[in-house]
This record gives structure tokens, sequence and C-alpha cells, in this order.
């Protein structure tokens, strides 16, 4: 008999009336989070933050709204509204109000907010002017850190807006002991604490807040299993009454006590997973090895007869639903970086344990078919693939993706592993790893990776290089030198890594300026309590409780400086056919494709900086008058033509993903510029700083902010995602792309990276199709790339779902880290996912 | 190893085929053609010669002289695919035996680094020439478009005696797994009666397990203006998928062939 069941078990009514409920509307903000945690600040001025953080935590819990939504079997929301998000002024609130008119109709991921939320959230906001960790993080960050912020060299939006996040808990403790478990272990802890301790002044507190906030947790539940219990007693529908009082039944044993079904696990497990999202409004909370940590109480259940594989399945269903019922509301930018309402919350299946034995099992294969049962953009799916992976799971794995749903995603032990151990986990903790957010791999419970902290636009060093270090008419960075007066191909390229570890250097300064603001003002107890070693430390995640610490900015734009540093290496100093001048003029004039208003207000931002040295001033009109003038400018023809040719040529120059060794090994080492200088770097958790290399969707607004590029690229178009290769520039097909992409080093990349791939369906069609499929996937990590995910679906419904977006609510593609519905992409976005070459036939 | 640089002329080098034999394949494609199909869709392929071909209102030039070293450079990027897809190189054309030793060549430099090898042909040349490849090659995909000789001429140039002849010889040879594909061309040889023929005449072939029925398509159409040529089967339609699992049906009610629609 086979080890594990593999048959598709059928999906239940029940899932498409949740679907078609809870995507009904478009998603709304409510104001009863922001409400209540100001009531609780005003009223806790006198405690330390750590007490008032859990005091805040238990005062929402007790007084947010709470619902059951209809023919749930899994209750827990954190908005009255369907896919709702409450805000955290806590962290930053000045966006949202700034975007209260157009968050409605914004082109990315747009919220319905009432009138009445608007008012309620002034009044409340008022109280944080001055108070958020944005405003501290931006006090504490170096005069040239903003600057180089401001000129959009790096973006650390993520933390420095929002709650961290990015955490995978320890789900199996609260399954097995409960809250109630926890609150005995806390109070022996703090049993043993001494006022005469060093640490007690920090460690009693904290140790309090926990038992606070735990405490809060089961009584929100309890609430839950008075409502249930409620709604069964007035429901004339005998069969829903039933699932209501079992609802009620469930809430009221967990997550306070161990789980003693699957089903109660299943209710556990949810409680965790929308709590953590409440107390911090970090995003990519990852459920990690669900598979592993569930199966426990599947086997039991499955053995004694207590549970049928049906009703196991449309549990798991049901929890796949409610990942998409979380909901967050970014500014206007950020919404366009993370496209897709998507909150990144890994779950991963397969892969190994601690001794190295493969553990894949029956709700390995289950949890596939609820991503094809419900077909939403959430969980971000994940499987882990090394050489003992069954060939089942893989076929299975390849199914689902050939639905075109963008899932799941496929990770390479044999990379990540060794990866992991040179950072410093143990051999057990490393073969355990579990993905979170995109692609950061990571120990779940006992890691505070910070991994999505910030992207690094790898192309406006190279800018800074062209420019001596000026940007907008004023200097943001150090000087290299005239690149006219560069005579060396080394020359040149040493310049770009001054550039390089120069801006690096204040990205470190800016990450750890939040670092800081968050253990600061936004330590986390309820998080706390399940990560190790904070308990026995004393401390949250944010001072450093975690056993290992990590800041993982993410560099990218690979493909554009290998190609572009390649062309200029060629071109100006080997076969010297345009100098450097003569570049650095066809970059400034866009290769002579003329001006949009962002170029043409750079280029007058310039000049009047330049002005404002010399001590000329400039009203705003006369600024609007040089704008227009640059936008009209008509070049020379025959300076136009010049621009042309030298695009022309670059054209012709060799170009990363199709497998030339020499350009391969070029980028090999451009890669090398941003991933060796941040292993030097240490934040004040105690942890080293890696490298991931993968950008979100954010390849398309950072490129919106970047000049033209020596790669051909022209100015404010999208930069190359991941480690994938220029979107059209890789022209021999996928093994070819693979094989460039293979030959980057992934493992120093230890926070991940990212490669992308896109599939016509009929190179997935039939049994064959599969088979040479997952054999795709297997000699890319063969050849040790890290992670590779696909987008399966034809160009022509990806232009027909642009024109009739109604005709395609439910059109999923992957996106970059994650699946999103194509439909609420912008334009923009959906325009450079229709570009990436189809890998067809 | 001399055989290394034998000189051929391609006109183009395909990665990651996944339609023309087992496994993930490299494709090369020897320039020269014996036949003239009227419903190629490789139409660049038909003549020896260079040419110039227009493709996007680009000025193409098709085909290139280079040593089966060359080629082997390529073949060799993707083995660790071929050997996760039980893969390995594919030469087609035009026909390859149009350049018999270099085709021989490139087959034996393949098998000689442990390479599975296959071959889309019409087997149309002389048996000794043939019989020369055949150690060389794992899997032979043979074309067989009709069996009626009159109107195989009147559609492809030639009759077909000798292919047919070289067809029932080459499924004698030991070592070489045969397969047959069948280009199902409206107007030429869609109904059931011609496909039943020409299925009955595979069956009869020894160690012959499987048919390949290959729908007609349009793909190639363009090419025929960017050579300055006519198309000559403007009017016709791909057959509906309904009709080529009509056929499929046929193939396996008279014969116990493994039928497959598509590569």
């Amino acid at each position: 008999m086979a080890k594990y069941y593999t048959q598709e078990i059928p999906k239940t009514e029940r899932i498409p009336k949740l679907v078609a409920h809870l995507y009904a509307k478009m998603p709304e903000i409510e104001s009863a989070r922001a409400r209540l945690i100001t009531e609780s600040y005003k009223a806790t001025e006198d405690k330390p933050v750590i007490t008032r953080r859990a005091l805040a935590f238990e005062h929402i819990l007790d007084n947010i709204p709470i619902i059951i939504r209809e023919n749930e079997l899994i209750a827990g929301s954190t908005t009255i509204a369907p896919r709702g998000c409450q805000t955290y002024p806590e962290f930053s609130y000045k966006w949202l109000e700034a975007e209260f008119d157009t968050v409605a109709t914004r082109k990315a991921d747009p919220f319905y907010i009432s009138e009445q939320t608007k008012r309620e959230l002034l009044e409340a906001d008022a109280y944080w002017e001055g108070r958020t960790t944005s405003e501290l993080a931006t006090a504490l960050m170096a005069p040239e850190t903003l600057k180089a912020i401001e000129h959009n060299i790096f973006t650390p939006g993520n933390y420095f807006y929002n709650g961290v996040g990015h955490v995978t808990v320890q789900y199996d403790k609260v399954l097995a002991i409960g809250f109630e478990g926890i609150i005995d272990i806390v109070e022996k802890e703090l049993a043993g604490c001494k006022p005469g301790d060093a640490d007690y002044c920090t460690k009693a507190p904290f140790l309090e807040a926990v038992l606070i906030s735990c405490r809060a947790v089961i009584r929100y539940a309890q609430r839950y299993a008075a409502l249930a219990q409620k709604e069964a007693d007035a429901c004339g529908d005998a069969v829903r009454k039933q699932e209501l009082l079992q609802i009620a039944a469930n809430c009221s044993r967990v997550p306070a006590k161990g789980a003693e079904s699957f089903y109660e696990a299943c209710q556990s497990f949810w409680f965790v997973q929308q709590l953590l999202q409440l107390e911090s409004s970090g995003h990519s909370i990852s459920p990690g090895r669900f598979d592993q940590y569930m199966y426990p109480y599947y086997k039991k259940d499955l053995d004694a007869g207590k549970l049928t594989r049906e009703f196991a399945q449309e549990l798991l269903d049901c929890i796949w639903v409610k990942l998409n019922d979380l909901n967050k509301c970014r500014d206007a930018a950020s919404a366009e970086g993370f496209a897709g309402y998507s909150l990144f919350q890994n779950l991963i299946v397969g892969g190994q344990d601690k001794e190295g034995n493969d553990m894949t099992n029956d709700l390995s294969f289950m949890c596939i078919t609820a991503s094809k049962h419900v077909f939403l953009p959430q969980p971000s799916l994940s499987i882990r693939v090394w050489n003992k992976t069954p060939h089942d799971l893989m076929l299975k794995a390849a199914d689902l993706t050939r639905t075109g749903i963008g899932l799941p995603a496929y990770y390479n032990d044999e990379v990540i592993i060794p990866s992991l151990l040179s950072r410093g986990l143990t051999l057990e903790d490393a073969r355990e790893y579990n993905i979170i957010g995109c692609v950061e791999p990571q120990k779940a419970g006992k890691t505070e990776g910070w991994h999505d902290a910030a992207f690094y636009n790898m192309c406006r060093p190279l800018e800074l290089v062209f420019s001596n270090g000026w940007d907008k008419g004023e200097k943001i960075s150090i000087e290299t030198g005239r690149v006219e007066d560069m005579s060396t191909f080394e020359e040149f390229y040493d310049a770009y890594k001054k550039q390089m570890d120069y801006n690096i250097s204040l990205l470190v300064n800016a990450d750890n300026a939040i670092d800081v603001a968050h253990a600061t003002r936004c330590p986390l107890p309820f998080l706390s309590c399940m990560v190790d070693d904070c308990i026995k430390r004393g401390k949250t995640v944010q001072e450093g409780g975690a056993i290992y610490n990590f800041t993982g900015p993410q560099g990218f734009g690979i493909a554009n400086m290998a190609d572009s540093l390649y062309a200029v290496k060629k071109l100006v100093f080997d076969e010297k056919k345009v100098t450097l001048a003569e570049y650095k003029r066809a970059l400034a004039m866009n290769y002579g494709q003329g001006f949009d208003a962002v170029s043409a207000g750079e280029i007058v931002a310039q000049i009047v900086g330049e002005m404002a040295e010399n001590g000329m001033a400039v009203d705003e009109s006369q600024i609007a008058v040089m704008i227009k003038t640059v936008m009209e400018t008509k070049l020379p023809a025959e300076e136009k033509k010049k621009y042309e040719d030298l695009r022309a040529m670059i054209d012709q120059v060799p170009k990363f993903g199709n497998d030339i060794e020499e350009v391969d090994m070029f980028a090999r080492d451009v890669a090398y510029t941003y991933t060796k200088p941040l292993l030097n770097y240490r934040n004040p958790r105690g942890g080293q700083f890696q490298a991931g290399l993968y950008p979100v969707s954010a390849n398309v607004p950072l490129g919106a902010q970047t000049g033209a590029t020596p790669d051909g690229r022209l100015a404010h178009t999208p930069v190359a995602d991941g480690v994938s290769p220029s979107a059209g520039k890789d022209v021999f097909g996928p093994t070819a792309a693979a094989n460039s992409v293979s030959k980057l080093d992934h493992g120093i990349a230890s926070n991940g990276t990212l490669f992308n791939q896109k599939f016509h369906p009929t190179a997935l069609s039939g049994e064959k199709g599969l088979e040479n499929f997952v054999a795709l996937i297997r000699s890319y990590f063969d050849q040790k790339g890290s992670h590779m995910q696909f987008n399966v679906v034809d160009r022509e419904t990806l232009l027909d779902a642009q024109a009739h977006p109604e005709k395609y609510a439910h059109l999923v593609v992957r996106v970059a880290g994650y699946s999103a519905l194509f439909t609420t992409l912008s334009k923009s976005l959906q325009d450079d996912i229709i570009r990436r070459t189809e890998q067809g036939f | 190893m001399d055989y290394l640089q034998t000189k051929g002329r391609i006109f183009d080098i395909q990665r990651y085929s996944i339609h023309d034999g087992t496994g993930i394949r490299t494709i090369c494609f020897l320039k020269g053609c014996v036949l003239r199909c009227k419903w190629c869709c490789n139409p660049e392929s038909q003549e020896y010669a260079i040419q110039e071909m227009t493709v996007r209102g680009k000025k193409k030039i098709i085909g290139r002289d280079v040593t089966v070293e060359e080629v082997m450079e390529t073949v060799e990027k993707d083995r660790p695919y071929y050997n996760r897809s039980g893969g390995g190189l594919t030469l087609s054309g035009g026909e390859s035996l149009c350049q018999p030793e270099f085709a021989r060549d490139l087959l034996h430099a393949a098998k000689a680094v442990g390479i599975n090898t296959a071959m889309e042909s019409m087997g149309c040349a002389r048996w000794e020439t043939v019989e020369q490849i055949l150690p060389y090659l794992d899997h032979y995909l043979m074309d067989i478009k009709h069996m009626d000789g009159e109107k195989h001429k009147q559609f492809t140039g030639k009759s077909n005696e000798l292919m047919l002849e070289n067809a029932k010889k080459i499924a004698a040879f030991e070592g070489t797994r045969l397969s047959i594909r069948v280009p199902v061309i409206p107007t030429f040889n869609d109904t059931p009666e011609e496909i039943r023929a020409i299925a009955a005449f595979a069956h009869r072939l020894p160690g012959v397990e499987d048919i390949y029925l290959l729908p007609y398509h349009r793909l190639g159409q363009d090419k025929y203006e960017g050579l300055g040529r006519k198309y000559e089967l403007p009017d016709i339609l791909p057959p509906e998928p309904e009709h080529m699992q009509m056929l499929k049906k046929v193939v396996e009610d008279s014969t116990g062939l493994r039928c497959q629609i598509g590569g």
C-alpha cells in the first residue's frame, strides 16, 4: 500500500458559497481596532510600553465586533465586512488620511471607506501624532539615509509604515498545549524572576504582558463560542444548527486547551493565524509546514474512525477561504508594489524532518487539492523539493501549476539547507525550514528574520556613477569621478561597486533605525510567546528574543545591471564603438525617445538645482514652463538617429538569460556587488544582514523611478523581476533561461531568490506534459537553482482579460512571489506579465 | 574523432522541444529536402541553398554551415534536462537523409557521449544511406503520408515506394525503435479509409507499437510569403478535434497500435 493517499477528494458545495460570499463586494476599511487601541493607549500612559501593548491587545479582543459568516465551519473574522481590514495607527496613519478620497478608486487594491469610518479614524489618529514607529524611525535615521530614500535608491517602506510580520510561529505548540499550557510555562518562568535580577524590570513586565495577551485570546475564542451558541439557538435549519453547536464546542475548548481532534486543531490554528495579524498588521505571517504539524491530529482521528478524508478536505478548504478573508490596506505606492491584496501567507508542503527523512503525507496532497478547490491567491502555497521528494507529489503539484493559478512555488532543499547552515542554523533546524512570504527561508518558531526589509534598486547606483553622485540637482552620494575620465572598464566597474557599497551602508542604517523603532514603540508580546527563546530571555522578538536574527533586504535589477555593465564593457572598452561620454548623453536623452513628464521634471530639477547652487532662484510658474519646453523638445534627426543606432548596437550585445557562459558568469559577479557587502553588517537584535534577490512586483513601480539604463532599457519602464532575465531578452527557451539563472550564486542569497517562468498551457498538456514539466524543475534544481514559479496562461487570455476584466474576475496569475487576481493589478503590471517571454512550444 | 569535424548545413537549433520524441529534447533542423509537401510548415527547410527570408518585416538569412562539434556544444547544454526526462537530440529538417554523413556523424557524436538520439525523417533515401545511420539512432520517427503512390506524388512531388520499402527494413533493424507519424492534411489524407490504410501498413511492421496523428496547422503560412512563394493550400482549415478523435478510433479499432494525437 502507498504511504499516502493521493486521490483527489471532491469539493463540497459549501466551498463555492464561501468564496462567493467573500468576493461579493469591494473590501472595506473598518475603524474598530483604531478606536479601541487609541482608547486603551490614552488610559495607560503611565505604564511600560510592553504592558501598554498587551492591555491594548486585550482591549481590542474584548470589544472588537465579531461575526460568524454564512456557512462557515471555522470561525474568527477580523472585520465585519468580508475581506475587510482594520487600521494600525501605531505604525503610521497619515498616508491613509491623505488617500481617504482616492483609496476606493485607485488602480491597485482599492478599498471602500465610509464617511463615518473616515471621521472615526481621524479622531483616533489624532492621538498618534509623534507616537508612531515610522516617526521614530525617521528621527533615528542619518540625514544622508533620508536623502537616499527620498531619491528612491532604496525603499524601506514595508516596515517603515507597517508591522513586521514575516514570521512563522510555533503553531505546533499551541495545538499541543493550548494557551493555558503556555500560560503555565510563563507563570513558572515568572515565579523564577527575582526582583534583584538584572533583567527583572524588563523580563517580568514582558512575561506579564504575555499572560494578559494569552488570556485575552482565550476570552476572544469564548466570545465566538457564545455567539455560535446564540446563533444555533435561533437557527431553524437543523444541519446548520448542528454546525454552529460544533463551532461553539470547538471555540470553548481551543485555543485555550490542546486540540483533541483534527477539527479543533483547524480552529486553533485559525485563531493563531488571525490574531497574529490583528496584533500587528504585518504581512507574510506564514503558516509554514502546515502538513507536518496538523498531521498527527488528522492521523489520530482517521485511524480512530472519527474523521473522513472528505470532511478533513472540507475543513482544509474552509481554512484556505479564511486565509483570503484577512486583508490589509497599504499606501497607494506600496499597493502597486505588492499588488493583488496579497498577505503572502506562505504555506509549504513536503520536505524533510530534522533527521533528513522525507515527510510527505496525505495532507501534503490535500493542501494542493485545497488550493485547486478554492482557486484563490491565498495561501501562497509552496512545495519543498529534494532528491527524495515522491514523484507523485511533484505530479500533483504540476497538475495544480497547469491550472494557471500560479501555485505552488517550488523550493530546492539542496540549495536552501546548506545556505541556512552557512548562516548559523543547526543541521536539524535547517532541514526543517519553511518559507516566509515570497521566497525567504527560515526555521519556524526560532527566527526573527526581517525578511522583506527593503527594496534596493541596483540600477540607481549605476545612474549615480554616470552622474558622479548627483541626482535631480542634488548631491546625494559619494563622488566616484567623471565617467568621461575613466579609461578602463575596471575603473568604471569599481566606481559602480563604490556607489553600491555606500548606498548599501545607508540601507543598513534605514533598516536598523526602523528595527529600533519597532523594539521601542511596538514590541509584540502575543507573537513573542510563540517564538523561542523569548520567554526564557524575557524579551520580545523585536528586542532580540528570537534564537536566529536576520535582516534581509532584497536587491533587484540583476539582469539589467548584468546586461548594462556587460554592454558598457563590450561597446566602450573592448570594441571602442562608443565613448562613455556618448553613452552618458544617450542615457540622459532616453536614447532619443523623448521625455515623459517624469523625465522632464527630473531634467528641470537638475537645472534648477544647478541654478540654485549659483544663487539663482526659480519660481513655480517658471518651472512649469521649463518642463513644457523640455517635453516639447524635438531632437535633431541626426542626433536622434545616433541614439537609436547605439540602442540597436546594444541590442546585438549578448544578454543574460541565453545560456552564454561569459555573460552569465559576468551576471554572477554583478550579483555579488549586492550580496557580498551586505554580509558585513549587523542589526540591533544581534543578527546578520543577508541578501535576497527578488522584487515582489516592485520591479514595475520602482522601474518607473529609474532612468534609461545602458542595457537599452528606456526610462521608467519596468526592470527585470527577481533573478529572471530581462523581459523578452531570453530567446532560447526555458532551459537556456534556467541554465543562465542557475549560474548565479543562489546559496549566498540566503534570504531567497525568485525565478519566474511563464508557460503556455500546451507545454503542460497531457501526462507527458506534466512529466516534462517536473523534469524541467528537477533539472534546474540539479544545477542549484533555489526557487521556481510559473505562470501558465496564454497571451490572448491575458489581453482579453485586460479588455474585459469583468469576464475574468477570478483569473489568478503569479506576480512574483505570489499569486494575485489579474484584474486587480494595475495596467502597467498587467502589461509586464503579458510581455514576459512566452515559453510555449 | 574525425566525426566531430564533419560539416553540415542547418537552419535552426531548437531547445526545450517536448513534442518530438521522448522527454525534453534539442532539435537540430537540417537544411534541404527531397519532397515538396504542399502543407510544409518549414518551407525554408526545403532548399539546400542558403536563403533570405523576410520575418516580421526584416530580412533574415536562413541556413548556416556548422561542424558536428559546434552543434554538440549546444546539445550538451541541456544534458541535465535529458537525464531527468529521458530526452536527447532529435534531427529534423528538411530531410536529414539529404546530408547523410553529417546526420550520421552528429548522431554518432551524441551516442558517443551517452545522449539519446531520435530522427524525424521520411526515409526517402537509398537503403545504404539509411543503413549507415541506424547504429547511432535510438528512435526513428518516420513520416508516412499516404499509401497511394500517385496521390503521394501529387502532393509531395515524389511517389512513396522507396519510403515504404525502407520502413520495412528499418522495422527489421534491431536497436532502433520505429514510430510512425502521419500528418493529417484535409483534402489529402484525412478520410478514415486513408488513415486506416496507413495504420494497417504500420501494424504489419515488426516492432512498431505507436502511431502519431499530427493535425495539420497553418503556423508556417507566413513563411511562404517571406520567401516570396505562394502557399498552395490557402483554403484548408485545420481538422476539428472531433475529426481527429474519430481517426484515432479508426486506428485503434483496426490495429493494436497505440495512437496519439499530436507529437
